[in-house]
Parts: C-alpha cells; structure tokens; sequence
C-alpha cells in the first residue's frame, strides 16, 4: 500500500492528466460531474456523488459512430476511431464501480461492442472508499462495500492522507506512473485504514435503507410482478422525464439516429430512455403505450429481466441518485418496498 | 393543517363531490413526498402536506379532468396561476375540478439544506420559521428563509386565483415579495461575452432528461417539436453544442406569455441550471414592450404574443437600446 | 483530402438567409432583380406565405447550419396580405432577438425589415447594408453546430 498526502494530490493528478486522459469529478456552478481535467477544472474529491454517474466515460452519452460526407456525387464515410489510448477515470465510488460490471455484462456479452470494449480495455478505474456515505445510499443491498470497492486501484481517506493499493496489473502500472508523488504506507497506515473501513461500515448500518429487503424481487417472479396492480399507484406521479435513467450507473438503453448535417450525416448513438413515449418506437407504433407500462419496464429491468438474465445479479447497485434526483419523488426503493415480499 | 385537508377530502369523498383526490403522499424519508390519486378514504391516511410538497399538481388535472368525475385538488397559491392557464388553454376542464386553496410558507429545498452542510439526513421537522435537520454528520437548524425554493424568494403573494374553498391556511393578503427580475439584470448589465459565457457554462450542464418541459404546466403539447424525427427537429443526442441552447431558447419561446413563473423548470432541473432566468427575461420583456402582464392571473385576456396594438415597438430595439 | 485542400485560405464569404413573404417583400425582391439593381449573391431567399409563418425555430436552424445572418421581411404593418400576420411577428421577433441578445450572441446578426412589392431599391439597399453589417462581424461561431461545420 502507498499514500499521499491529501494538499499533493492536485500534483499527481497533473502527472497523470499530462501523461493521458484523466477523467474526474469536477466542480461546475456547484455541481459535480464527471469531466476531463484540465489545469483550472476545479477537481472534487469530497463530493459523495456525482449528478450522472461515470458511466460516461465507457458509454458516452453520445458518440459518433461513422459519418458521411457528401460532395457532389461522391460520397466519403469516415468511421469512428476507436479509443486506443490508456486514459484514467479517477474517484469512482463502489457502487458505480459495479456498475461498470452491470454494463459489461450487456456490452461485452456477444455480440461485442467494439466501441464500449476498447474504452474498457483501456480503461484504468481508480475507485474511493466512501467516507461519508449518505442518507439515499442503499448499496449495501446489493452486497456492495462501500468501504472496500473494487477497481484496478484503490483509495482511501485516511485523516489527511489517500492510501492507495493497486489490485490489479492495470493498477500496478498507475501506481508506477505516479510513484515520484507516492510514499509507501506503513503498518500503521494499513490499521488507520482498516479502522476507517470499519467506521464506515457502521455508519451505512445507520441508515434508513440499509436494511431494504429484496424479498420477492428475483427472475422468476415475472408473471408475479408484472401483473401487480399496484404499479398503476406508484406511476401516477411519474413525469416520463429522464433523470431517473440519466442518472442511473447502470442504465444501458440507447438510441441510433442520424444527424442531417447539411452536407452528409452524422450517425450517432445516444443514451435513450424507457421513460420516453418514443422508446424502440417502430413502424406499426410503440409497444408500450402508457406511463404506467414504460414505468414498469424500467423497474421490471432492474430487479427481474436483468437478473434472470444474468445469473441473479440486479442491475441497481443502490448508488441512490434517482432517490435524490427524481422530480417528483418517486424512486427504486418505493417499488421495492411497496411491492416487495413474497406472496 | 394535513389532519384538516384528510377530513375536508374523506368528506368530499363521502358525499360524492368528487370521486378522486390528486394530493401528495408521504414519502419513505422526511423529504420526499409524491404527488399522488386518492380513491379511497382509506388510503387517505398517506395524505401528507408539508414544506416539501412544492410539486405543483395543475398539469396533472390536463389528464385527470378527461376522466369521468369531479376530481379534488389541492393547489398552493402559485399553482393556482398555473391551473387558470391551463382554463384558458382549454386545457383543463374548471367543471371537472374541485379545488381547495392551500396556503404555503415558502416550499422547502432539500438541496439547499444540503448545499449548506446536512449530510446524512435522517429527520427534517418545520417549526413555524425553523427548520431542525437530524443527521448523522451533525445536526442543523436553518431559518426557514434560508432553505426555500429560488421560486419562493419571488413569492406572488398568497391569494388563490381560483379556487372552490380555502383551508384555514390559505393567507390571502400575503403580500407579493419583490427582486423577480433582480438576477435578469445582473445578466443584462454584464458584457455580451460574458454572457454568453455565463449561459455556456449553465446550459452546458444540460443532460436532455427533458424534466424541465414534462414538469411544466405550460408545456401541455401531446407531441413536443423536440421529440418529433419527422420534421428533422427532433434532438435526443447529449452534442456539446448550439443544440443544448435551442432547446432551451425555443422552449422559453414556446411558453412565452403563458409561463406563470411557477419556478418548476429550476425545482426539477438535477444540474441546477437556473431556467426561471429564461421565462423570467421573457416577462420582463413583455412587460416593458407591452404592458404589464401576468399569465394565469385571469382565464380570457388575451396572451401578449396572440396580440398586438399598431404601435408595437419594431425588432430592431433590441440593437439601439444597447 | 480533397475536401481540406479546398477549405484551405477561404476568405470569409457570410451565408445569409432572407425569409421573404410572399406577397411583398419578394416581390419586392423581383422588382429589384427587373429594374436591374444589385444585392450580393450571398443572401439566399426563402419564400414564406407571411412573416408571421416564421417561427423562431427556423432562425435558430438557420443558424444552426451555418447561416452568418438571418433576416426576415414582411409587408408594412398594416399592409398585411393577411391583414394582421406581421404584428404578430414584429412582436415574436421582438421578444427573439431580445432573448438572444440576453444569452450573449452578437444582436447585429438579425434583422426584420418591412419591404412593399414596390420597394425594390429599399430592398437592394437593406440587403447590401446587412451583408456589410454581416462581414463586419465576421463569421457566426457561436450559433453553428459544430457537426455541420464543412471541414
């Protein structure tokens, strides 16, 4: 294990930031986000959560995958490169750090997708233990630590230091990158950090969703759950917005669509939502047609399509962002709770 | 105050007034209510009213009042602006609605508590002009001024604009605070660069969740221009450039001289942008150019820009006023 | 390749879009072409039934894919085919520009002007002063999308 001391960090996020592409939570007008850094990006470390998780960085909420030029008669296609540099996605939190697993499995299933592999495998996760979790986190759920996450790094505050443990090659080669910044750690500092850990620990058993129950939500409830009719209730509210999705680490929907640029197309695909009552539209309409059916999709994904797909794993991880964010109040934890159990 | 608005809505129910109640629900933590149907009386026991009830229920009445029934709705005096534009919209059916005006202290902003250090909330408790926050970092007691919504800060005041009853809340000579369009002039004054500059860096958080247009009251279309890929208008991609902008820009437009300024743009938005700014320059600007003018404080004058006089200022005031 | 050769020392040439309603202003477009008077070929005109059938959006696409300026013309007040159509533009027009002005784009890069079917010189006039206008403020970069940019 090694540490740093928390007023250096800036320098080694310099080192690195000059030597690839880093990407971390930045300050902008009081809100955090994931961003690239940049000399004067105000870098925050202490902010729990980001409003968008960092998915981004592995599925953009954007990208361009060929465009077309159109000259007269002649028409030139220019595919999109795709990623082939190491870069840094830095203060990942545990329960998006799963996410990415989540994804994976969607992503990296066959067929493959060569856009998201190649930022995978370049890709280097630094995570950091939480250590001030708050009152919307429930991914404890989810058998998620929040004090130990995983990563090709990992970090933890310990009083006014980070102590840094690489787990994997990717992360050995991090630490080497940086090690001019790095001191080793010493006995002592591997019992701070383990006592912070367990501080951590004890503060989530404090907090209201800690203790949710996931009674009745698995893959073989579909029928079960899909004719309840209590979704029209916990629907009404709902704005058929996109913040829910947006936010959510582990939403994997998107959309293709072309972009008339005038002088050729641009094809691009984009984060899409199955709030939206344009969602897989087809040609003979959509498939779902109230609020209340998009609603239930959504929910039905995360805690039984998906698990019944995927060997019993949800695809929530209990970061809590839509129980913060959503507009109206509504969130994953209200579905749970209120039609959980098993009957 | 909630344990009245239950009685009056069991007994509404009773007597057959009304056969549903659009009100609020109590949430699983002490600030996240939802807006919510009452069918029954029973299910009234999760009726809640509080500080964290500003979620305005008028747009929900466009769908409730294609229903069969009287519907009970409880609207705060700022919705009620909301709800008469929707009338004159014909939007909303008034025959179809039974309102009860509900007086409001000012909706509370958990993200302002937040923002000044509650972390780890367990409990927030209101007490007249004291919020108390119980938390696992450190407990906080706030002055309620301090941790109201943005819109709140430009109170219209307290009368209802429409309503059936009052609850024995409802203050109708509140008084109408001022400095609505205090922070439209500070970017007015600023140099054009800065600006812009200022709004690249607001919009520029934009994620295309779209909350700000399904939230708002005014933004009733069945199909939004923005989602429809017939006419090539139609905008889903995140692109870091003008499109943000144009969506912004253009639904402003779209809701000019019907925005009520209800402030439920700001409320919803996750990254905080300040939308209100937007509707709010397009009030200022027709109250200079054609008068004063408030949407939704009655249902048959008629809206700024399905108007006009003769002697209209021309276009080009924008450039010579400087 | 060839496509970057072209590109390559362009001088500034603005794109401007003049909306012109029908039953006035092209015609009074016409009547500048009949009687001989010029107006730079950089103004490309989109005919409308009246001013009041342009819609902000049509200015922000406009300038969206890559127009320098955009103006909009239209029968006098009160002389309107349609007898009111172009109050009700003066005062979205109004309130536009107003609003792009409030987020920091340069204000010179619209425009309405009231041209009759026989104001021809007043249109060859108004067109030659806008497009100067125009290059005086250079190309537009903070209203084009980038992805339509042509290199």
């Amino acid at each position: 294990m090694y540490k740093i001391k928390k007023e250096q960090i800036s320098a080694l996020l310099e080192t690195v930031g000059k030597a690839m592409d880093l990407y971390l939570p930045v300050n902008n007008n009081g809100k955090t986000n994931f961003g690239f850094w940049t000399e004067d990006a105000k870098v925050d470390l202490e902010t729990l959560k980001t409003v968008k998780s960092p998915k981004d960085a592995f599925f953009p909420q954007s990208e361009v995958l060929y465009s077309c030029y159109k000259d007269a008669k002649k028409i030139e296609i220019t595919p999109q490169e795709l990623v082939n540099r190491d870069f840094v996605i830095f203060g990942v939190r545990a329960c998006d750090v799963r996410g990415f697993q989540v994804l994976d499995r969607v992503f990296l299933a066959d067929p493959v997708d060569t856009y998201y592999a190649a930022r995978r495998e370049h890709g280097i996760v630094v995570s950091l233990a939480c250590g001030e979790p708050e009152e919307s986190c429930f991914c404890k759920v989810f058998d998620i630590d929040a004090a130990a996450p995983e990563g090709d790094v990992v970090m933890w505050a310990v009083e006014d230091c980070y102590c840094m443990e690489a787990k994997t090659e990717k992360g050995e080669n991090f630490l080497e990158l940086v090690k001019e910044h790095l001191e080793p750690a010493s006995d002592e500092d591997s019992q701070k950090t383990a006592a912070e850990q367990e501080k951590i620990r004890q503060i989530i058993e404090k907090f209201p969703y800690s203790h949710l129950s996931l009674e009745g939500w698995d893959g073989n409830a579909t029928k079960e759950k899909f004719d309840d009719p209590r979704w029209k209730e916990l629907s009404d509210a709902c704005l058929a917005c996109g913040t829910c999705t947006f936010s959510c680490p582990t939403c994997q929907c998107y959309d293709i669509r072309d972009f008339n640029t005038g002088h050729g197309v641009q094809r691009y695909r984009c984060w899409d939502s199955c709030m939206y009552s344009d969602f897989t539209l087809m040609a003979h309409g959509n498939n779902r047609t109230t609020q209340m059916q998009r609603f239930r999709q959504r929910f039905m994904h995360k805690l039984v399509y998906y698990p019944a797909n995927n060997d019993g794993m949800y695809s929530c991880v209990g970061c809590g962002r839509c129980v913060e964010k959503c507009p109206q109040g509504l969130n994953i934890v209200k579905v749970i709770k209120r039609m959980g159990g098993s009957k | 105050m909630q344990e009245e608005l239950i009685r009056r809505a069991k007994e509404l129910l009773g007597d057959g007034t009304v056969v549903r109640v659009m009100g609020w629900r109590k949430g699983d933590l002490s600030f996240n209510p939802e807006p919510a149907l009452f069918e029954t009386e029973e299910s009234l026991a999760e009726f809640v009213y509080d500080g964290f009830c500003g979620a305005n229920l008028s747009k929900y009445m466009i769908k409730l009042s294609k229903l069969e029934g009287k519907t009970l709705v409880f609207l705060k005096p700022c919705d009620t602006y909301s709800f008469n534009q929707l009338v004159k919209e014909h939007r909303v059916d008034r025959e179809k609605a039974y309102i009860i005006g509900v007086g409001c202290d000012g909706s509370l902003d958990v993200d302002a508590m937040k923002e000044k250090g509650a972390k780890g909330i367990q409990e927030i408790t209101e007490d007249g002009d004291t919020v108390t926050v119980r938390a696992i970092y450190g407990d906080k007691t706030f002055d309620r001024e301090d941790v109201i919504l943005e819109r709140c800060r430009a109170c219209k005041g307290g009368a209802h604009m429409v309503y059936d009853e009052l609850a024995s809340n409802a203050d109708e000579e509140k008084p109408a605070r001022d400095g609505r369009f205090s922070l439209v002039e500070k970017i007015e004054v600023m140099d054009p660069k800065e600006r812009f500059a200022f709004w690249q860096n607001e919009l520029s958080r934009c994620i295309r969740c779209n909350a700000c247009r399904n939230v708002c009251p005014a933004c009733s279309c069945i199909k939004c221009v923005f989602d429809n890929d017939r006419y090539d208008t139609a905008q889903k991609a995140n692109a870091d450039t003008f499109e943000e902008q144009m969506f912004h820009i253009i639904r402003a437009f779209h809701v000019a001289g019907r925005c009520t300024d209800c402030g439920e743009c700001s409320r919803v938005c996750p990254e905080h942008i300040p939308l209100h700014l937007l509707n709010r320059k397009f009030i200022k600007d027709i109250n200079t150019f054609y008068g004063d003018y408030q949407a939704g404080a009655d249902t048959d004058s008629r809206a700024p820009l399905t108007n006009f006089t003769t002697e209209d200022v021309e276009p080009s005031i924008v450039q010579e006023r400087g | 390749m060839s496509i970057e050769a072209k590109n390559e020392n362009k001088e500034f040439k603005p794109l401007i879009v003049a909306f012109c309603c029908n039953w006035c202003s092209y015609a009074g477009a016409d009547l500048a072409g009949s009687s001989r008077l010029a107006y730079p070929a950089d103004v490309k005109i989109i005919r409308v039934p009246c001013s009041c059938r342009v819609n902000p959006l049509f200015i922000l696409r406009a300038f969206q894919k890559g127009a320098d300026g955009v103006i909009l013309c239209g029968c006098h007040p009160g002389d309107c085919h349609y007898s009111t159509g172009n109050y009700y533009a003066r005062r979205r027009m109004t309130l536009l520009f107003s609003m792009l002005d409030y987020l920091g784009v340069e204000n010179g890069r619209t425009r309405v002007e009231w041209v009759s079917a026989a104001e021809g010189v007043k249109f060859s006039q108004t067109m030659n002063e806008f497009v100067e206008k125009i290059y005086s403020l250079g190309e537009n970069v903070r209203l084009e999308d980038l992805r339509c940019k042509k290199n």
